[in-house]
């Protein structure tokens, strides 16, 4: 008996793998009526074969109920009866942990008892772990979506990664969803302006002078006005570098936590994080969250999420807020000196650096070394229109250092002269490019060609998961009328959106290959550009 | 909570005391809708669900019976003081204080624009700004004053403008009156600001918004009554003072000893705010700066900074004086899509009727009419063959057959007998003008309000 069950249950594997796989990719499309006759063969089959599939199918079917529930009712009636022919032997694994970003992996449904314990092992973990990471950049849990086709992505595998919104702007299904989705926040929607070259045309391209809170009404309920003043901020450039912009979004957090009031019947640390969901999608609306950005946020979610229940609403507070400072001064603040000292090993006297826009962490390790009285001279390129190598430029100035400045046009002329190239970053990628202000990977480009060691300074923080070879598929797009510039009183481009075959394009990262970096130097010591993978290992087995 | 509106609406209309004499500048009809109603329009439209209103307890009466303003969504939180005190806008905030819990927008009553407030309070709010304020290009005003002697105009004080490159930030700002023997600017602006645009011909539009720290900083210092008059030139001039030492100060004669003592404290008042050194790391690490060109940072380090916005196309302006006061009249009507024609009015079929005239509720016009680019009111009976042109009838006027009125302004109340012609004139409230009278660019009022010095 045994074996037969054994022999029928391996035989159906093959094509019980298939279906669920076929249904863990098709979730949420209507069910046609083939898979509607598989699914209800699947059903015999597990019948038949339920004493060695009882743990894993009642957490299965217990999965199955959460998400499937919402996105396939054909497959509803499949696990009822399994748990129903269940031995009572089955204790109800209610500990089980139940993120409801899941979608059940039937791809863990293997007939043998022991890979069954394996997988069911092996899913608890990922489950585990995939309540941890929380909502990723752009992916919004199924808790918040409304309306949305496709099922949430399964953290488990088979891993279907959705898209996020803010690059797909030319799909007008996804604009649609994002449109309803902030009117359920109650968050205006922002227009986009101007004619968007036809390369770019997936991404978000707004105007400065429309800013988000012509929609907004003026003593601003609806969103903290902490939050409106920084989102303000970013929409008009004041608050800008990955540092800069993370410290504020920290700070105008604590404010928001200290003004927070739990509402009665609900719980701190689930309100909390719903009242913030709203705030994250103004910003982002005011200007696309970068990694740093995205990575804060995460860490403080999970730090609220954390918060026990019978916590006191002061001390919870506290708590948070004191968790905020840690962050700031663990991750930017130190880091910033352990990167300095690094890299003050690297420079040496006579040393001529080039220096690329302005980072405000390579402008740190320059005031350092210089304090470290090394004699070394520093060259500022810039480039338009944000030319921000001027502010790079009086800020080394004012220490004293001695500094060339040119534009990005002239860097070929004077690579000879330099040394050591000294580059900041946005972000560091997941397969070792590095993102950064654009022009970077032109500079790390000649760089190369002339045999300069490149190095690239970043704190662990800014390290994001995400995967770039190129810098069309995810950048961002400023306002084009950035570029327009009036000399002698004249102003060419003017009415540059009458002339239909113009476009203007004003981008503001881009990625440099992990060929062209010599050494990254975070707080975690230099390594070199492919281990970036690993320190994000590191990281994640840590939290 | 973000904003507090105050609503100032206490003023005399001390420019224009032959229409105030009996109905207070708040009450004052434009548009057949009183003149405060544009002001709380402008907030309700904004978002604003309250607002405080400072006035005296007769225009608080007034204004409870009003249709108009029952109609107003916005709560109203009245406030009353004294009517003769002397009370300037600084004096009433003081007053109010207990009730300031956060930053404050202050508008004037008389203020009628349809500019975009986010571009105020976003100066206020993105440069962490102490005070901004709503300036616009001044309107020439063409209506011939009625009452008017001759052509002479009293010379208006100019106000001398001080602003920045962007036109954003405010440099330097001072009445004629003020500048005995020239316009001196101090050396610390100009290092600062090598470049800066004087302009002369902006009107103040008298919308601010403050901070929560200036109110604290006036309630020390009582001396200061009015914001426009000292507040905002006060703080435009602490932006570039020697900062926040105990030891320093020689550079103004107003900094006398009393003040000195005062002005440690208020600097620090109006410096303070919560969570200041991750705003600062912030600063620090953002790569912007709001100048080029020299070697210090964003603002200039200054803490106090003062903005503005400048409108230039747009209606804003402020009816505090006669001329602007019918130029109000003829120009709001368009600002809102209302029938021109009230529908409780009975209007003849033969009478003429321009398209920029409005005509109150309940009122009556009898046939062969002519009705130019002027405003009736409420309850006014107009009898046969009367020519109304370029002016504004108030309400409960009775004017009989006949008559011919040009460029007036007749306030409530008034009976014009037949066949009556006035030209340019101004009658007061509850005259009565004899039958066959000949008026030319007179003031008519009741012998009590010629006694009134």
């Amino acid at each position: 008996m045994r074996s037969h069950h054994h022999h029928f249950a391996v035989s159906t594997d093959g094509p019980d793998k298939n279906d669920d796989v076929e249904r863990a990719k098709c979730e949420g499309k209507e069910m046609t009526k083939e898979e509607k006759q598989r699914l209800r063969k699947e059903k015999k089959q597990q019948k038949k074969s339920k004493e060695k599939k009882d743990d894993a199918a009642s957490q299965e079917s217990e999965k199955g109920k959460k998400s499937d529930g919402k996105s396939s009712p054909a497959s509803q009636p499949l696990p009822k009866p399994t748990t129903q022919k269940a031995p009572s032997a089955v204790p109800a694994p209610a500990p089980f942990p139940m993120p409801a970003s899941e979608a059940p992996a039937p791809a863990d449904k293997p007939a043998k008892s022991k890979a069954e314990l394996k997988a069911e092992r092996r899913a608890r973990q990922e489950a585990d772990r995939a309540s941890k990471q929380g909502s990723k950049k752009g992916e919004v849990g199924p808790q918040a979506s409304a309306g949305k086709p496709k099922a949430p992505p399964s953290e488990l595998q088979p891993v279907v990664k959705r898209l996020p919104e803010h690059m797909q702007v030319d799909n007008p299904d996804v604009l649609k969803k994002l449109a309803k989705k902030l009117e359920r926040q109650q968050i205006p929607l922002r227009l986009d302006y101007g004619y968007k070259v036809s390369l770019f045309s997936h991404l978000h391209q707004y105007s400065r002078k429309a800013p988000l809170t012509q929609q907004l009404s003026i003593p601003s309920t609806v969103i903290h006005p902490a939050i409106v003043r920084l989102g303000l901020q970013y929409s008009q450039g004041i608050v800008a570098g990955s540092n800069a912009r993370s410290v504020a979004l920290l700070h105008a957090f604590k404010q928001v936590i200290s003004d927070y009031t739990t509402p009665p019947n609900e719980e701190l640390s689930r309100d909390l994080v719903n009242k913030l969901k709203p705030y994250i999608s103004f910003l982002n609306q005011c200007r696309p969250l970068s990694a740093s950005m995205g990575n804060a946020i995460k860490y403080i979610k999970k730090e609220i999420s954390n918060i026990p229940s019978q916590c006191k609403e002061e001390e919870a507070k506290r708590k948070l807020l004191n968790c905020i400072e840690c962050y700031i001064n663990e991750k930017i603040i130190l880091a910033a000196k352990a990167i300095a000292k690094y890299s003050i090993e690297k420079i040496s006297d006579g040393d001529v650096i080039l220096v690329y826009g302005c980072s405000s962490l390579v402008n740190h390790i320059l005031c350092e070394a210089f304090e470290k009285a090394i004699k070394f001279h520093v060259i500022v390129v810039d480039s338009r229109p944000r030319l921000e190598g001027r502010e790079a430029l009086r800020r080394l100035v004012q220490r004293g250092i001695s500094c060339t400045y040119v534009l990005i046009s002239a860097v070929s002329y004077i690579l000879p002269e330099v040394s050591k190239v000294f580059l900041g970053a946005h972000a560091l990628l997941a397969n070792g490019y590095v993102m950064s202000r654009v022009g970077t990977s032109q500079i790390a480009l000649v760089a190369k060609a002339f045999n300069v060691p490149v190095l690239v300074c970043c704190e662990t923080y800014k390290f994001c998961d995400r995967v770039q070879t190129d810098s069309f598929v995810s950048n961002e797009l400023d306002d084009p009328d950035d570029l327009i510039v009036t000399r002698k009183g004249k102003t060419q481009l003017e009415d540059w959106q009458q002339v239909d075959s113009l476009g203007l394009l004003n981008l503001v990262y881009d990625v440099t290959p992990p060929d062209f970096v010599d050494l990254v130097i975070t707080d975690l010591g230099m390594i070199p550009c492919t281990s970036v993978p690993v320190v994000l290992r590191v990281k994640n087995v840590d939290q | 909570m973000e904003l507090q509106a105050v609503l100032m609406a206490a003023g005399g209309g001390s420019r224009m005391t032959d229409l105030t004499f009996n109905n207070p500048k708040p009450m004052l009809p434009v548009g057949n809708k009183p003149l405060v109603w544009y002001p709380l329009n402008l907030l309700e439209r904004v978002g604003f669900e309250e607002v405080i209103v400072i006035t005296t307890k007769e225009v608080n009466k007034m204004m409870s019976t009003d249709p108009k303003i029952k109609d107003v969504k916005i709560k109203l939180d009245v406030v009353c003081i004294q009517e003769d005190g002397d009370m300037g806008t600084a004096d009433a905030l003081r007053h109010i204080h207990q009730k300031i819990k956060s930053d404050i927008l202050v508008v004037s009553c008389d203020l009628i624009t349809d500019v975009a407030l986010h571009e105020v309070v976003d100066l206020f709010r993105a440069h962490n700004a102490t005070v901004a304020m709503l300036m616009s290009k001044a309107h020439e005003f063409t209506e011939i004053v009625p009452g008017q002697k001759g052509k002479k105009k009293t010379a208006e004080q100019r106000d001398f403008v001080g602003v920045d490159q962007s036109s954003k930030r405010l440099l330097f700002m001072a009445n004629e009156a003020d500048l005995e023997d020239g316009l001196s600017i101090r050396k610390s602006i100009m290092r600062k600001h090598p470049r800066m645009h004087l302009k002369t011909g902006l009107v103040d539009a008298h919308l601010y918004c403050l901070k929560k720290a200036v109110v604290d900083f006036l309630t020390e210092n009582k001396s200061i009554s009015s914001i426009r008059g000292e507040l905002v030139p006060y703080l435009v001039r602490k932006q570039f003072s020697k900062t926040t030492d105990s030891h320093k100060v020689k550079e103004d004669a107003e900094d006398q000893n009393q003040k000195k003592s005062d002005c440690s404290t208020n600097h620090e008042i109006l410096i303070s705010s919560r969570d200041e050194p991750l705003l600062q790391l912030s600063q620090e690490r953002s790569c912007w700066n709001d100048h080029h060109g020299d070697m210090s940072e964003a603002y200039h380090g200054g803490k106090l900074r003062c903005y503005v916005h400048i409108m230039d196309q747009g209606l804003c302006f402020r009816a505090n004086t006669i001329p602007a006061y019918m130029e109000a009249n003829r120009l709001t009507p368009k600002l809102f899509e209302e029938p021109a024609v009230h529908p409780s009015a009975v209007i003849s079929d033969r009478c003429q009727m321009g398209s920029d005239s409005i005509i109150g509720a309940l009122s009556q016009v009898a046939d062969k009419t002519s009705i130019k680019r002027s405003t009736i009111g409420n309850s006014t009976t107009i009898k046969e063959k009367v020519k109304v042109t370029n002016s504004i009838i108030m309400h409960g006027v009775t004017i009989e057959e006949g008559c011919n009125i040009q460029s007036s302004v007749i306030c409530s109340n008034v009976v014009i007998g037949r066949g009556a012609d006035l030209k340019h004139c101004l009658v007061g409230s509850g005259q009565q003008i004899d039958s066959d009278a000949e008026r030319n660019n007179e003031v008519i009022v009741g012998t009590d309000q010629l006694m009134e010095i």
